[in-house]
């Protein structure tokens, strides 16, 4: 059996360009005549809103999709890509969000694996000396003997990088590269990309939402907006603003209210003492000891996912058992029942609204009675459900949270995803509320959306909530917390007011250095 | 609130709530209908290959089912066990859960009635009949509630264990009627003994129908109130849409599901009750007659709707009503129905992917350019 040699490594970065790319699905166009130019061994940022086309974009440059109408052109030739195959034989590749590695296989079995051609039987002995080999002409040694689960999610973003390099593909497209990536790690490896592109071995197309991984890395940038690009130029001429104002037009954006003061003599909601609870494995506990959160403010916490947050609060949802501990609302132990979360004012707003807080295919309207239904204008509990009373409350809501729905009678699964957070905002933060637990909020939301929630959060705390909010997103906790908490390993490992809140070593205890 | 800004036009009162109302609800009714029209098309097809005339065939199932004053009320009679047999699936369906074993709860409920009937022999008669009605209605109901538990507290997947449940059910009822419940006298088809004449129920005056049919379209209706128009059913279908919603909401999902699950049981162990109160006269094992697995037939095509299982059970049932004409007219084996009811369930089921695609029925796609 012959066994074909790994693709030869061209070296040279390929440079690409579209001419006018088009794509409609049936009556909506996605992609509206963009013409976008990334010469060989440059570092373009693509920014847009959510559904503003980039992954429309990207997707017809990679073959999943075909433009309804325009150009690609490679390397200034003009190029007929109908499918990822004829993408990555121009050595065009693309890094996702989520890491697509096999996670119990070590990092040389998943290159080898992922090549177009793997013979019936690996000669792991001559596959390892030309991976060394290969290695050799990287930028950046990682580790390739040990399973992927071990490795640190920055390792494992390098290695897909390194995967797209050794399959031969010299454009790569990275879609929100740093959303799972601790800020050292961010920095490293969007450094190490740069360095890339500047030796000409890489040109480099980046979809982001964080501003400043733009301003510090790329060298020019294109802007979509509904399909249609409106702006484009170097990352050097333009600031943030100029770039904001391109992504979101003329769309005013919600302002946070001013932070007021803590009060020195407010008392503590929530506290959570010692508290033991198995995570998703099973194999593994959390810990959280001694946390408390006072009224009128917002404790953050911070981490990358996967470091018990979730578990954490599904415990405090009443979703997962304990093994022991206390979590006490008010003086009072607090076991996330119905009663107790009504008398003791404790609202509740998960990640994902649309998975965890809402039934998909139940009206806008009966979504939004999920909290209510049971009670009458009295806040007695009933036995017969009002359809009207339930449609007047949340007109009522949609109105005062402007929910874009095409009706109250629509599935709530056809908003888009700010409106259905809009309206589950608004479903949880009616009436008094005591304690806000909130678990991601903006995750996946567009611009104004984003302002707006944040705009909402600020402002039950100034009027005297105490809220819990669990975030990835570190700009969102630095912005909205008086103080940060950081959750590594399944325990609270650090605490920060907001005055003295360092990213630098906020990331450190998030990536465990401590 | 100055603070957040306004984006542009909430609640668009553009859509015209009549017509949206027709519209969502219409897509409910023509999806299924056009479905059974598709599938009795690719009847008429394996029909027409078996070297029949299709034609001839559904003027036979027209009149066996629908077509005389008899035909009616032979349809009636069938269709009065699937009521209940369909409520079995639909509700817990209405929770999330695919229950399949309704059999199984017919079958005990049959024979908790059957032993109630024998043991209070003498008794007044309205009383033994009521007792008989609740005996086999905690019978059924213990019997799903158990799967719902299992389905909750233990994770067992409740489609295998309502199957597997009904087939203990069967051994059970079949280990009674042949040991302790036996009747001496019945020597081919071990039995219970019969049930004194007083404890039989009868027909709905004027005509040949016996009572089940009106208890299975109240039972339907209760059903369609409690979880349209109760805060527990409104409960249940938040649970039902969304578990992780339900919780987050504290909602007490776990006696939701048991809570369900032992009505529908309840329902089913009913129709075992009527089995043997209005047809059989005693417990045996003729109860175990596939009404269960017919059921679950109606509630699919009745899409889970309590109201709609009224109308598809008639259906059905006149269906069912045709296949000894068909069987005599045509020289056609009486499992013919059989794969009709097969075809129609595929269909029905495949139809389920084309909702929310049409543009007539969907108001939301109404203002897409």
């Amino acid at each position: 059996m012959i066994i074909p040699p790994p693709p030869p490594p061209t070296d040279k970065a390929v440079g690409v360009e579209t001419y006018g790319m088009t794509m409609r699905f049936g009556g909506f166009t996605a992609l509206d005549d963009v013409s976008i130019k990334v010469p060989a061994g440059s570092f373009h940022a693509l920014l847009g809103e959510n559904g503003a086309g980039k992954s429309t974009l990207v997707k017809c440059m990679m073959g999943f999709y075909h433009p309804t109408s325009g150009q690609i052109m490679v390397d200034g030739r003009e190029v007929n890509i109908a499918s990822p195959k004829d993408a990555s034989a121009l050595g065009l590749g693309m890094v996702y969000q989520h890491f697509t590695l096999v996670p119990s296989l070590t990092g040389a079995e998943n290159l080898v694996i992922s090549r177009q051609h793997v013979p019936g039987i690996i000669d792991w002995g001559a596959e390892k000396k030309a991976l060394a080999t290969f290695m050799e002409r990287m930028p950046f040694k990682l580790p390739l003997d040990a399973p992927v689960a071990t490795m640190a999610a920055g390792e494992k973003q390098k290695l897909e990088i390194i995967k797209q390099l050794y399959l031969g593909r010299h454009f790569l497209v990275l879609d929100e590269p740093t959303s799972v990536l601790t800020p050292g790690e961010a920095q490293e490896v969007l450094g190490l990309v740069r360095a890339m592109t500047r030796s000409g071995d890489l040109t480099v197309l980046m979809i982001s939402h964080k501003f400043h991984e733009v301003t510090a890395f790329a060298d020019d940038f294109t802007v979509l907006r509904k399909g249609k690009q409106t702006g484009a130029g170097k990352v050097s001429e333009n600031d943030r603003k100029a770039m904001a104002a391109m992504m979101i037009g003329d769309q005013p954006i919600a302002t946070l209210d001013s932070r007021s003061p803590v009060q020195s003599d407010a008392k503590p909601i929530l506290v959570v003492k010692s508290l033991k609870a198995p995570d998703r494995t099973g194999l593994k506990s959390i810990d959280i000891d001694g946390l408390a959160v006072k009224s009128g403010e917002i404790v953050g916490i911070a981490g990358i996912s996967g470091n018990g947050q979730k578990e954490f609060l599904e415990v405090l949802a009443g979703q997962r058992q304990r093994d022991r501990g206390e979590v006490v609302v008010k003086d009072l132990p607090y076991n996330a029942t119905r009663t107790e979360a009504r008398t003791l004012n404790v609202r509740f707003i998960p990640e994902e609204p649309l998975r965890n807080a809402c039934a998909p295919r139940m009206t806008v309207a009966e979504n939004m009675a999920f909290r209510t239904f049971d009670l009458d204008a009295k806040g007695k509990p009933v036995a017969w459900i009002s359809s009207g009373a339930i449609r007047s409350f949340a007109a009522r809501l949609v109105e005062q949270f402007k929910v874009k729905t095409a009706s109250l009678a629509s599935p709530i699964a056809a908003l888009s995803g700010g409106n259905v957070q809009r309206a589950v905002l608004a479903r949880e933060l009616t009436g008094e509320v005591d304690l806000l637990i909130v678990s991601n909020p903006c995750f996946g939301l567009d611009f104004s959306a984003v302002a707006e929630i944040r705009a909402r959060i600020m402002k039950a705390r100034n009027s005297g909530a105490a809220v819990l909010l669990m975030s990835e997103d570190l700009d969102e906790l630095l912005e909205l917390s008086d103080r940060i908490l950081v959750m590594s390993d399944g325990a609270l490992v650090y605490e920060t007011p907001i005055a003295t809140a360092s990213v630098q070593t906020i990331g450190e205890h998030m990536a465990g250095h401590h | 609130m100055t603070d957040i800004a306004a984006t542009p036009s909430a609640l668009s009162p553009k859509l015209s709530p009549a017509l949206e109302w027709v519209a969502r609800r219409a897509e409910g009714f023509v999806i299924p209908v056009a479905a059974i029209i598709v599938g009795m098309a690719i009847f008429s097809v394996f029909v027409a290959l078996l070297g029949k005339s299709p034609a001839q065939l559904f003027d036979l199932m027209w009149r066996g089912g629908f077509g005389s004053w008899f035909s009616i009320q032979n349809t009636l009679s069938r269709a009065a066990p699937l009521l209940l047999a369909a409520l079995c699936v639909a509700l817990p369906a209405r929770l999330g859960l695919v229950v399949i074993g309704g059999e199984g709860a017919i079958v005990l409920g049959g024979v908790a009635a059957a032993a109630i009937g024998v043991w209070l022999d003498g008794a007044p008669s309205f009383l033994v009949i009521l007792l008989m009605g609740a005996g086999g209605m905690v019978a059924g109901g213990i019997w799903i509630g158990a799967v719902g538990a299992l389905r909750h507290y233990r994770a067992v997947n409740e489609t295998i264990s309502s199957l597997l449940m009904a087939y203990i059910a069967i051994a059970l009822m079949n280990q009674l009627v042949e040991g302790p419940l036996r009747d001496p006298a019945s020597l081919n088809k071990p039995s219970t003994h019969p049930l004194a004449e007083a404890y039989r129920i009868g027909s709905i005056p004027g005509m040949d129908v016996h009572w089940g049919l009106v208890v299975g379209i109240v039972a339907c209706i209760v059903s369609w109130i409690l979880i349209e128009k109760t805060r527990w059913g409104f409960a249940a279908r938040i649970a039902g849409g969304n578990v992780r919603a339900a919780q987050v909401q504290g909602l007490a999902v776990g006696p939701l599901i048991v809570g369900f699950c032992a009505l529908a049981g309840a329902f089913a162990g009913l129709a075992g009750m009527i089995e043997v109160a209005a047809v059989q006269g005693n417990a045996n094992g003729s109860l175990v007659a596939g009404y269960g697995y017919a059921g679950i037939l109606v509630a699919f095509l009745a899409r889970q709707n309590p109201l709609a299982i009224i109308p598809v059970a008639v259906l059905l049932g006149g269906i069912d009503a045709s296949g000894g004409l068909i069987q005599r007219r045509m020289d056609m084996p009486d499992a013919t129905v059989l794969v009709l009811q097969g075809v129609l369930f595929i269909v029905i089921l495949f139809s389920e992917t084309f909702y929310g695609r049409f543009r007539i029925f969907n108001p939301d796609l109404w203002k897409r350019g």
